[in-house]
């Protein structure tokens, strides 16, 4: 068991520094000189070689990968070209609001998703069956960046329920304790603020879960249907077991690591989604960093989230791999 | 699986399945995209880049001209969606049918020879498989910089995966087959089992992954666009029409309801068949 972990942990560096390779050179195949973006349009050539020696920017590729490399090593990804200031900040005190984000979209999703998952196949035919298969290619073909405009306009514009942006009203003085607005509400007893936190929080977390909340509710369905066939349960049955015993106590939690394993999977589509609705709801996580960096051609901005982001996609696939030898011990380990 | 082809069955009940209304659903969206996207400037009503100010915002008008109403700068929406076809019809098949090379390719190679060179092209996949979905073709049109060449790299840089993954895992399976061995026995090169016994044994399923990928690339595609990252935005396409409409949401309803509506339906329609697909020709290709 810990041998495996710490073999699946090691794994991933190899991954890692070639993910970086490919990235860096994506960045020196881009057109233009990154120096241009430093300086004004009337800086003499001094003033340019200056400032690419004082960026680091003079040196032959190679050796810029390899500073890259070693200060990355120690947790320093660079300085931000539009900001100023380093990157590995910038990306930390934005980190908790995509974070939040993420965790209410996958509660949204698990709450919904499993209870509409197992009352499908509780009752084959009924409504919530009909529901559940049309609900998952409903979640994969709904592309979030439409619905997230959906939601704006009957929510935060025909209605006037819900804020259209941003994570607080202009002006809450919360102070920041964890970064997470409704931890934070609820540590100082602010309910005020709790209250705006969540309303803020409504618009994109709904449309973040929806496509995931079709696919658990579809999985859910399945591995039930399955498990509902088997013997035990009927066994279960026979003993006069209720319903409802039979379907979670039973049923339930043998489907659960079909369960667990579409979470993880959809980790990535919940990453991927996070920088989209991020974008649509102005909600200031590292997804609208990475884009506002992209419209400034920020590179080391880019680079160090690309790479961020990267590392935490591998890391989390890693540890579910893990979590799945100690779920089930029948999945033997390679 | 082994011995069945595109040319299993007979007659007309061989393409019976299609008529099933998911599968019907589905061929017309793909049908009316490519009518769309093929004949845009005979269909579109106007120049959908043809601006007019003194009708912008038109809302939609079932006798008047602009039938779904017009945007900001007054051009037509549904001149500018079905010239949005266009992009979406180019890129996704593109998309899918480079990725579609490289993957199958790659894919059989690796399934049908094993040892080196296998564990050489797993290790390849396993760098790309390490992005998560979307974040490379972004990285890739911020650095190279929008254009359709760059978009058509970006999105089939990670679309070959499940391609791979699904021929390598049916080569291998194939590659101890009686007709197989048999062939080889009979002194077939391995160009030819791989191009003559292998290849066409797999097709079904990489008929059943290239639907799905024409789905994604059209919801991706949308999504780059709509994030400013898609191709240069004189082009009308619905991601981008979408990025338009999201600072008049409060006054014109229709520039976000119709572009949005046309991926939505488009998508669920190729999914929709792409689910016919796999249940025909083989139930057991899920997660892939």
């Amino acid at each position: 068991m810990l041998t495996y972990s710490v073999k699946r942990l090691f794994g991933v560096i190899p991954v890692l520094l070639i993910v970086s390779l490919l990235v860096f050179l994506l960045m020196q195949a881009a057109p233009g000189d990154p120096v241009s973006m430093l300086v004004s349009d009337e800086a003499t050539t001094e003033d340019r070689e200056r400032i690419a020696a004082a960026w680091g920017l003079d040196q032959p590729a190679s050796v810029q990968y390899l500073n890259f490399l070693t200060n990355a090593a120690s947790g320093d990804l660079g300085t931000s070209f539009r900001y100023r200031e380093p990157v590995m900040d910038l990306v930390l005190a934005r980190l908790p609001a995509s974070i939040e984000l993420a965790l209410y979209a996958t509660l949204l999703a698990i709450s919904i998703g499993i209870p509409l998952g197992v009352l499908a196949a509780a009752k084959p035919n009924s409504i919530f069956d009909t529901v559940g298969s049309i609900g998952g290619f409903f979640g994969i073909s709904m592309p979030n960046f439409w619905l997230g405009i959906l939601m704006i306009l009957i929510f935060a514009g025909h209605l006037n329920l819900l804020p259209s942006g941003g994570r607080e009203p202009w002006g809450m003085d919360l102070p920041r304790l964890s970064g997470f607005l409704t931890l934070d509400a609820v540590l100082q007893g602010r309910w005020d603020a709790l209250w705006q936190a969540l309303r803020h929080l409504a618009l994109p977390a709904i449309v973040l879960g929806t496509a995931m909340t079709g696919i658990i509710m579809q999985i859910t369905r399945a591995s039930m249907l399955e498990n509902l066939g088997e013997d035990y349960v009927m066994t279960a049955r026979a003993k006069g077991l209720s319903n409802r015993v039979v379907l979670w106590r039973h049923a339930f939690r043998n489907a659960l690591v079909s369960v667990i394993t579409i979470i993880g999977l959809e980790f990535g589509a919940l990453i991927s989604g996070a920088i989209i609705v991020e974008t649509v709801f102005s909600w200031p996580g590292i997804g609208l960093l990475l884009i506002q960096g992209i419209t400034f051609r920020d590179f080391p901005l880019i680079t160090g989230l690309v790479l961020i982001y990267t590392t935490i996609f591998v890391m989390m696939n890693v540890l579910i791999d893990i979590l799945y030898t100690i779920v089930d011990p029948r999945i033997r380990m390679r | 699986m082994a011995t069945a082809t595109l040319a299993r069955g007979s007659g007309r009940s061989r393409y019976a399945f299609l008529l099933a209304p998911k599968a019907l659903f589905g061929l017309l969206m793909i049908g009316a995209l490519i009518v769309a996207g093929a004949f845009a400037p005979l269909i579109a009503p106007f120049d959908p880049a043809r601006q007019d100010l003194m009708a912008a915002m038109t809302p939609p008008q079932l006798t008047g001209p602009h039938f779904l109403g017009t945007d900001h700068v007054g051009r037509d929406l549904l001149s500018r969606i079905i010239f949005g076809a266009r992009v979406s019809l180019l890129i996704a098949i593109a998309v899918v049918v480079f990725s579609g090379i490289a993957g199958i390719v790659l894919g059989i190679v690796s399934g049908y020879f094993g040892s080196r060179i296998d564990s050489l092209i797993q290790k390849f996949l396993e760098v790309f498989w390490a992005f998560p979905p979307l974040l490379l073709a972004i990285a890739i049109v911020a650095f190279l910089g929008q254009g359709l060449a760059i978009v058509i790299i970006a999105l089939a840089s990670q679309r070959w995966i499940p391609y791979c993954r699904l021929a390598r895992a049916e080569a291998m399976s194939l590659r101890d087959r009686e007709f197989v061995v048999a062939a080889r026995s009979l002194g077939a090169g391995h160009t030819r089992i791989l191009r003559e016994h292998i290849l066409p044994n797999i097709l079904p399923s990489m008929l059943v992954v290239g639907t799905f990928a024409m789905a994604t690339a059209i919801i991706s595609e949308a999504a780059l666009s709509f994030l400013g990252l898609g191709v240069p935005p004189t082009i009308p396409t619905w991601g981008g029409m979408l990025a338009d409409a999201r600072a008049y949401i409060s006054t014109s309803w229709w520039m976000a309801l119709f572009p949005g509506l046309c991926i939505f339906l488009t998508v669920l329609g190729i999914n929709l068949l792409g689910d016919v697909l796999r249940t025909r020709f083989d139930p057991k290709i899920k997660n892939f």
